[in-house]
């Protein structure tokens, strides 16, 4: 039983901290593999939480799906967040 | 009305303080951030937060899976009693419902913001918010 507790509250650290550094992160490639790390572990505790149905689809579409557009945007647009800075710094 | 009883344990409050943290993250980066991709990263993690607090709110002590299987009616005949009995040990289903449309809903409003950031960036060529003054594309 103890050992289900502390399973229990390193799932929902790991999911604050992903949440404050992909917040934080100034590359925004490293964010959004945080948002998928929330999205993850959002899916196991949904599936501890007695809602299978609700953890298959939080694992596949917020998994995958919101990943492969953020990623697409990200190729189609800048890296780093603070871009700007960086052209007037060169 | 009978006195309503709040008997919440350790686990639940966990979840609670750990579902507000994660909207306050989300909010303070759809609020403060000047990147437009950071903002929609920001709307995604908070919209992550309500999806946990709402199945979190649905959830009973000990209770099994909103779902009638044959195992669980296995030994005993189908009367309405037996299914209200096994009725009162399952979560809410009705939680369930919602966050699974909110979770397609939250995909299709991040699919809308990000063609909307690809196409402001292909016209104004930077993504900082304070750089985008005028309002006619």
């Amino acid at each position: 039983m103890i050992i289900y507790l502390i399973f229990l509250f390193v799932l929902l650290a790991l999911m604050v901290g992903a949440a404050i550094y992909s917040i934080m992160q100034k590359d925004l490639l490293y964010a959004v593999i945080g948002t998928g790390v929330i999205s993850l572990v959002l899916s196991i505790l949904f599936f501890i939480l007695q809602a299978p149905d609700v953890a298959l689809t939080e694992a596949a579409i917020g998994v995958a799906l919101t990943t492969i557009i953020f990623i697409i945007t990200i190729r189609n647009t800048v890296r780093y967040e603070d871009e700007h800075d960086r052209k007037e710094n060169k | 009305m009978d006195q309503i009883s709040f008997d919440i344990s350790i686990v639940e409050y966990g979840f609670f303080a750990s579902a507000i943290l994660v909207i306050l993250v989300g909010l303070y980066g759809a609020l403060v951030k000047k990147s437009l991709i950071k903002i929609v990263i920001g709307l995604s993690i908070l919209e992550s937060g309500v999806n946990l607090l709402l199945i979190t709110i649905g959830y009973i002590q000990g209770g099994t899976a909103p779902v009638f299987s044959p195992q669980l009616l296995k030994d005993m005949p189908l009367t309405l009693e037996n299914i209200k009995a096994l009725g009162n040990e399952m979560v809410d289903p009705v939680p369930q419902a919602l966050v699974l449309t909110a979770i397609v809903i939250g995909f299709g409003v991040t699919a809308v913001a990000l063609s909307l950031v690809i196409r402001l960036y292909r016209h104004h060529h930077t993504l900082v918010i304070d750089e985008i003054k005028n309002l006619k594309w």
